[in-house]
């Protein structure tokens, strides 16, 4: 059998940030329907991987694809160039992302936070956009709260609509970053079991920045250690959990563990 | 007192007049606020440039001389004389939406990145993310300034008078002052309370739009707000 193609793939890649090189020559695949963690101390990159994804940053150097298309640049006639807006969005389509501060908008309800995409952008009818919203809340067990503005929901209760809403649109890609940072203790695990559920019930790729090492450990199939914009250590959680062959990823494990 | 009854009806005929040029030159306002607004940013250098002068030009000079400029002076560049009423409003909104221009582009500015940032992760459209996510949110914060904007665009409506056009200040001065002149004091009364007035309508009217715009985000007016917060304080 054959390798199956990378989902995602960094090849080079360098982020600077005026002076401050933030990413350096970063190379990593991440395959079709694998999760993999990014775990590292805070300013280390891991967000800006994630927003490179996202478009939300541009690259300055090296290529970043997705399911076989490159993202930050386009081909045209034989050279690469950096991609334009129409077809950034049409490569970005394969790709959601859930915020640490869950960004929904204000100005809609639940309803409407989870049928814009999915009308607007794919072109589903109305009603088959509401009958996906229904089902997704019902999966973030929020079905009673469709009607309701995201400011009389929980911090909680966001997180799950923001889930919610980027599984609507159907993302072979899903990019985590801190979902749980914001979120009151006791909140937290609602969230996770949320992810992990359907860490295990689709064949989504995930790549997911968290503080929380447990949910790490049981939810991905590798951990990739970041420090100073590079990748020290890129492991199988019980590997890099139990056995951290970097003194400064045992450093940093200790540091979050007395924490 | 006597008299009333006569200012009132002189100054009601001029009454049509002051509202028909405060409402066309608030929705002239409204069109120059907001495409003026959203062209000041714009990704293109050229298109903000010639915008700024716009915007200053139209701020950085009197109402009055620019008033002149339409009326008296445009006739003799271009042979084209236009009725009173409509210059006073071309005016009234030009200048005005040069101002609200600000207003709009600040209101945008003023909604956070990552309501951006959540519009492009669901794959939106730039217009998309203006249209459905990010001017639905500024509305709220352009509401309040814009209010203030209409209620002095009521007031310099008076300048129409220098024009010939028969608003209410005019038919004060033009016509009950040679006639009433011992009244004075009891025909610019009138006329204050008619400006009044007019300005608690277009208040009422923005805060009612102001709520149901609040409403719409799921919050609650931001007067009622604080004033529930002082009370709980
Ligand atoms: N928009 C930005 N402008 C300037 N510097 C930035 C910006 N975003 C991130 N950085 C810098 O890039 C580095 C990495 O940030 P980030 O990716 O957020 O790290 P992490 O998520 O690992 O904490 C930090 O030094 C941060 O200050
Ligand atoms: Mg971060």
């Amino acid at each position: 059998m054959s390798v199956p193609e990378p989902m995602i793939v960094f090849d080079g890649v360098e982020k600077r940030f005026g002076s401050n090189v933030v990413l350096h020559d970063l190379s990593f695949t991440v395959s079709p329907g694998e999760h993999v963690t990014l775990i590292g101390p805070s300013g280390s990159g891991k967000t800006t991987i994630l927003r490179l994804l996202m478009t939300l940053e541009k690259v300055d150097e090296g290529t970043i694809s997705v399911g076989g298309r490159y993202l930050s640049h386009q081909d045209k006639g034989g050279t690469l160039v950096p991609a334009d807006e129409r077809y950034s969005r049409e490569v970005r389509k394969r790709i959601g992302m859930v915020f640490q501060q869950f960004n929904l908008f204000p100005n809609m309800t639940v309803r409407g936070n989870l049928i814009e995409g999915p009308t607007r952008v794919l072109g589903l009818s109305r009603d088959e956009a509401n009958t996906r919203a229904a089902d997704l809340l019902e999966l973030v067990g929020l079905s009673d709260k469709i009607d309701a503005h995201p400011t009389q929901l929980s911090g909680g209760q966001q997180q799950r609509v923001a889930i919610a809403r980027a599984l609507a649109m159907h993302p072979d890609v899903l990019l985590l970053d801190e979902v749980t940072s914001a979120l009151d203790p006791e909140l937290v695990a609602g969230v996770l079991a949320l992810l992990r559920d359907l860490g295990e019930t689709t064949d989504i790729t995930f790549l997911c920045v968290t503080h929380e090492m447990g949910f790490a450990r049981d939810f991905s199939h590798r951990v990739m250690m970041f420090d100073g914009g590079r990748v020290i250590e890129d492991a199988a959680p019980e590997q890099l959990f139990t056995a951290p062959e970097h003194e400064r990823t045992k450093s940093f494990l200790q540091a979050v563990l007395d924490h | 007192m006597e008299n009333l009854p006569r200012i009132l009806s002189v100054l009601g005929d001029g009454l049509p007049e002051t509202v028909i040029a405060t409402l066309g030159g608030i929705v002239l306002t409204i069109v120059l606020s907001f495409g003026a607004g959203l062209l000041l940013l714009s990704p293109w250098r050229v298109v903000r440039g010639v915008t700024r002068v716009y915007v200053e030009g139209f701020r950085g000079t009197s109402e009055v001389v620019q008033l002149f400029w339409i009326y008296f002076v445009l006739p003799v560049l271009v042979g084209y004389q236009l009725v009173p009423l409509v210059a006073g409003i071309a005016v009234l909104g030009l200048n005005h939406g040069a101002y609200g221009a600000e207003i709009v582009r600040g209101a945008i500015r003023s909604v956070p990145r990552a309501q951006y940032e959540g519009a492009i992760a669901l794959s939106l459209s730039p217009a998309q993310r203006m249209r459905r996510v990010i001017l639905p949110q500024a509305l709220v914060e352009m509401l309040p300034p814009l209010n203030n904007l209409f209620i002095q665009l009521l007031k310099s409506s008076s300048i129409l008078a220098l024009i010939t056009v028969p608003e209410v200040t005019r038919q004060a001065r033009e016509v009950l002052i040679p006639n009433f002149g011992d009244d004075t004091f009891l025909i610019f009364g009138v006329v204050f309370v008619v400006y009044l007035l007019l300005a608690a309508v277009i208040t009422a009217i923005m805060r009612w739009i102001e709520r149901w715009a609040a409403r719409r985000l799921g919050r609650r007016p931001v007067r009622q707000r604080k004033v529930l917060e002082e009370v709980a304080v």
